[in-house]
């Protein structure tokens, strides 16, 4: 862990690559939010555009199929007004035998300057931030079942919009926690920003290993588990796990952690509902839910814009580090 | 070295009093007010209710038009843009602490462009000192200062705002 947080910034302690939320300081995920928080205006605009990265060219590097992460890191590099290559590894070179490090080698030579890396292997993000020129900035959209840090942080960003802390708050997540590369990334950042009680909610099938390692309070009923909560997370159920004979069916699912307007008033009543999306409707969320005054999905997906212009244009401002100073 | 605070004052009477002498030479009825974060903001709500001016007054930052973020980086503590109004067909009077360089201005007026057309800018300064590298040229300034090189010219606030110079 101390090797991925030197990894991840660079000697003035500034962000380089975003690969997890392990390793990084409450200060510098503060940063990221408030420098989100600032790209929101863009979007009262005329011209939704800002000149940050202009010349700039970010790949978007999927080896994993995706919609609404793969748009939201284009759209957000697009509003920075970078231009964007995006690879779907799976009909390119590497499917006709090219390693990735000669995939790498030969982007490089195009010079592109940041890499957002999809992949379902856990660590395939780090393994390219190790290997890459030493001017490529890498930025972590999912790697396996360990990180999804802008999910994460789209997540912070949607939580403190709505209750203004994180002191003081009840937070549930509720799914497939052990297999979530997303729920790991939200535990990890909810914990550095100070919420005193998280909650996992789940199937013991579902639950991770080691669940004390992450300072969570297990629970398996979803109506104890709510009680009295300020945020519910939701995770998609992956139905590929369904055949593993690690769930039962979806409705008997849906019948025990399905979240429905008669579970969720067991929450306070204010409480806000979020979901990384895509969601499945009548099987871990009740259409009623989805679309109801509590739920703020859609709003997820606009902050995810913003969150990612942060974290890109934090991470490419450190390899441009020269010091002299700015003039009015 | 601070000025005293009647200099800053004065200061802020002269750009009233030509701001003043400037809409009414060009006819302009219902102009908006904009202050550039952070110094700017602080002029600009001073100017606001010394002119009177009806539209609410809006603040830009422009940490991410800047011509140098490759070469000093981000600051994290950007603060959210407010123009809340169309800036279309509209008179607007743009208002900063310090003028020195230009470059805050121009980009300054490229953010504005993102945002709409506006009929005009006129350019409002409490402090306009020597080292211009744009042909940006203020309309209305509170104190002219002539400065060595090195040495800098800053505002501080908001409550009470002072003008210190310092070497660098």
């Amino acid at each position: 862990m101390k090797k991925k947080n030197r990894l991840q910034l660079d000697d003035n302690g500034k962000l380089k690559h975003f690969l997890t939320i392990e390793g990084l300081n409450r200060q510098m995920l503060i940063d990221i939010l408030d420098t989100a928080e600032s790209f929101t205006s863009i979007t009262e605009q005329n011209i939704k555009k800002v000149p940050l990265l202009r010349g700039k060219t970010i790949v978007n590097l999927f080896f994993e199929a995706s919609t609404r992460t793969r748009t939201t890191f284009e759209l957000a590099a697009k509003r920075l007004s970078a231009d964007v290559l995006n690879i779907n590894i799976q009909a390119s070179a590497t499917a006709k035998g090219e390693t990735l490090l000669d995939m790498l080698r030969n982007l490089e030579a195009m010079h592109c300057d940041m890499f957002v890396v999809r992949h379902a292997d856990s660590g395939a993000a780090h393994f390219i931030a190790q290997h890459a020129a030493p001017h490529i900035s890498v930025i972590n959209a999912g790697d396996g079942q360990h990180a999804h840090p802008t999910q994460a942080m789209l997540d912070m960003f949607t939580i403190r919009r709505e209750k203004g802390e994180f002191h003081r708050l009840n937070v549930a997540i509720v799914g497939d926690i052990r297999h979530s590369r997303v729920a790991r990334s939200q535990i990890h950042a909810l914990s550095m920003l100070g919420v005193e009680d998280i909650r996992i909610i789940a199937p013991k099938t579902l639950v991770p290993t080691e669940p004390d390692a992450f300072g969570v309070h297990v629970y398996h009923d979803l109506r104890k588990g709510l009680r009295d909560v300020d945020v519910v997370i939701m995770l998609r159920l992956q139905k590929e796990r369904m055949s593993g004979g690690s769930l039962p069916s979806e409705h008997e699912y849906f019948q025990l952690y399905g979240l429905t307007e008669e579970k969720l008033a067991l929450a306070k009543s204010d409480v806000t509902v979020m979901h990384p999306g895509p969601i499945n409707r009548g099987v871990e969320i009740d259409s009623e839910v989805a679309d109801g005054p509590r739920s703020v999905i859609l709003q997820q997906v606009s902050h995810g814009i913003a969150v990612r212009m942060a974290v890109m244009s934090m991470a490419m401002q450190s390899h441009l580090t020269n010091t002299s100073g700015g003039a009015r | 070295m601070n000025a005293k605070k009647s200099d800053i004052s004065q200061a802020f009477d002269h750009v009233a009093q030509k701001l003043r002498s400037t809409l009414e030479a060009r006819n302009i009825q219902d102009p908006i007010m904009i202050g550039i974060h952070t110094g700017g903001v602080w002029v600009a709500q001073q100017l606001h209710l010394q002119l009177s001016i009806n539209e609410p007054l809006c603040t830009l930052d422009i940490s991410f038009y800047r011509d140098d973020f490759t070469r000093i980086g981000m600051n994290p503590q950007v603060k959210p843009s407010s123009l809340p109004l169309s800036i279309d067909d509209r008179h607007i009077i743009l208002v900063d602490d310090v003028l020195y360089t230009g470059r805050t201005i121009r980009a300054a007026m490229n953010e504005l462009f993102d945002y709409g057309r506006p009929a005009s800018i006129i350019l409002a300064v409490l402090v306009e000192r020597d080292g211009r590298e744009l042909p940006i040229q203020p309309d209305a300034v509170g104190l002219h200062i002539s400065l060595q090189t090195g040495e800098q010219i800053k505002l501080q606030g908001p409550t009470p705002l002072t003008l210190s110079i310092t070497r660098v």
